[in-house]
């Protein structure tokens, strides 16, 4: 297990956002956190990130304690994260955003890996990423949170916002990354979920209820229907 | 003509004193979404060390890199041990950089009196040049050299260094550069007493242009510096240097011909931007 989170509760302001969420994820392999708006899925992304602080629980990655430490600690550690609304310095050019994201020790062939997985972000290197178009930022936003060097993912809805091919190219992407680093992805579109995920989680109410791997999950309608209010059509 | 010459420069010079306190401010803002009411008191004490150490040893450059020092010094102080403990807190941030402003006043007035005192040139830069019959006067022609010189710097930082591009990715979104594994807390307190010593360095050139100094002169400039900050767009480097530049001009011009007028049409002026541009005229530019 790369990172195991262990009854974990947040409070936002007086909120109990998470009441008791646990999380298995295995090396290598993609864990899709699925659950209602609301449900509390990005709080857990950010508390794990270390940018919510929680009231209780444990959190361990790579067998090593990382609550408390501040977001820049673990993201030192090797956690990248890529927020919902993907966190792009729009003032900054593409290639700062990148420069940006690079360590003492990235190498320049990391950055020359993500750019011949992303070309669409070679050819804007020079242009101001507020220019960018949403699947591009999508794309920006992974390619940086690759660039740390990190060995697991926190990427929460990738899909939001995107035209349909757009999804599609993200989905590429995923599937790509998947074989070099471990990901944790929030996803509403189950579509998205089904096609890269190995492993899935729910979340309800702030509360993990369900855990187990992808092919199950998309056998059990009842599952589905109860906590995702996914149709047999859409499926 | 002459006149205008006289004003002209005159407004510019003091516009660059004005900008070295509004960079700061505005970058503070920007950065940590701090109001720095304190930002002032960098400023007053750059002037008041600065005459002082030019009294003990007659050397400027002296009296300059000592002013700059102790503003960085005091503003890293004053950001480890107070402002850290309430960044997200504004009403606190408020209240406590009021305060801090009357405490680090309240020292001026300890270490060297309320009275106003003089704040004299060294002679290689007093009198003037005659050019064909336009006087320009040597300090002035300093000063504009000195701010433009240090906005040229501060430029450069910004736009090429990794602190700059740092700091301009933390103005837009501190969280996600410190998910990228940066501690922005630390450039919080660089940042600070960057601006603090920029504060500092501009007091102690503004002193010996208007020739004297006093307890109040950190307030009536912070203030201008709020209408430049206000009026070049928060957090934006360029808005601070055009705003501090057309904020002095027009001081320059207004209190030749309409001096009761000085401050209110700068207020006006600040109004008018407000109103054709609410973000500033170089507001959510990135630099």
């Amino acid at each position: 297990m790369i990172l195991e989170v262990e009854d974990l509760h947040t409070y936002i302001g007086e909120f109990h956002i998470l009441q008791g969420v646990s999380l298995k994820v295995p090396s290598g392999s993609v864990t899709v956190i699925l659950g209602r708006n609301g449900a509390g899925k990005t709080t857990t992304l950010r508390s794990i990130m270390g940018l919510i602080p929680h009231r209780k629980g444990k959190i361990t990655f790579e067998g090593r304690s990382i609550e408390r430490l501040p977001a820049h600690r673990v993201a030192q550690l090797g956690v990248g994260y890529v927020p919902e609304d993907q966190g792009i310095f729009t003032c900054l050019t593409v290639e700062e955003n990148l420069r940006l994201a690079m360590r003492n020790g990235t190498s320049g062939k990391l950055l020359e890996k993500v750019l011949d997985l992303f070309p669409d972000l070679r050819v804007a290197l020079r242009k101001k990423a507020g220019n960018l178009s949403g699947g591009q930022r999508q794309m920006l936003a992974l390619g940086r949170a690759l660039v740390t060097g990190s060995r697991l993912l926190l990427v929460d809805e990738p899909s939001k916002g995107l035209a349909p091919v757009m999804v599609e190219r993200v989905a590429g992407a995923i599937s790509q990354i998947k074989k070099e680093i471990t990901i944790v992805l929030v996803e509403q579109n189950f579509r998205l979920a089904k096609a890269v995920g190995d492993y899935y989680s729910i979340i309800d109410d702030g509360r993990t209820v369900v855990s187990g791997k992808m092919g199950e999950l998309v056998e059990n309608h009842e599952l589905l229907e109860r906590y995702l209010g996914v149709k047999q059509a859409a499926r | 003509m002459d006149a205008y010459i006289n004003l002209l420069t005159n407004g510019i010079a003091t516009g660059m004193a004005i900008f070295l306190l509004a960079v700061g401010l505005s970058i503070i803002f920007g950065l940590m979404s701090v109001l720095n009411f304190a930002h002032g008191a960098f400023f007053m004490w750059g002037a008041y060390v600065g005459a002082w150490i030019f009294g003990l040893t007659k050397s400027f450059t002296l009296a300059l890199t000592s002013a700059v020092l102790v503003g960085a010094i005091i503003g890293l102080v004053v950001e480890r041990s107070t402002i850290s403990r309430v960044y997200g807190n504004h009403v606190s941030q408020m209240l406590l950089t009021m305060g801090l402003m009357l405490v680090l006043g309240e020292m001026v007035k300890v270490f060297w009196g309320p009275n106003i005192l003089t704040s004299p040139l060294p002679a290689y830069l007093a009198g003037s040049w005659d050019l064909n019959g336009v006087i320009i006067i040597k300090y002035r022609l300093f000063t504009i050299i000195v701010g433009a010189a240090t906005a040229l710097a501060v430029y450069l930082i910004l736009k090429r260094t990794r602190l700059g591009i740092i700091v301009r990715a933390g103005v837009e979104n501190p969280e996600m550069v410190q998910a990228l594994g940066i501690d922005i807390r630390k450039v919080f307190s660089l940042v600070f007493a960057f601006g603090a010593a920029l504060a500092a360095l501009g007091g102690a050139i503004m002193g010996p242009l208007g020739g004297s100094i006093s307890p109040t002169m950190g307030l009536e400039n912070q203030l201008l510096a709020f209408i430049v900050v206000v009026i070049g767009g928060l957090g934006s480097f360029i808005g601070s240097l055009i705003g501090a530049i057309l904020v002095g001009i027009t001081g320059a011009l207004v209190s030749w011909f309409l001096p009761e007028a000085a401050l209110a049409v700068n207020i006006l002026l600040m109004a008018v931007v407000l109103l054709l541009r609410p973000t500033g005229l170089f507001g959510g530019s990135g630099l």
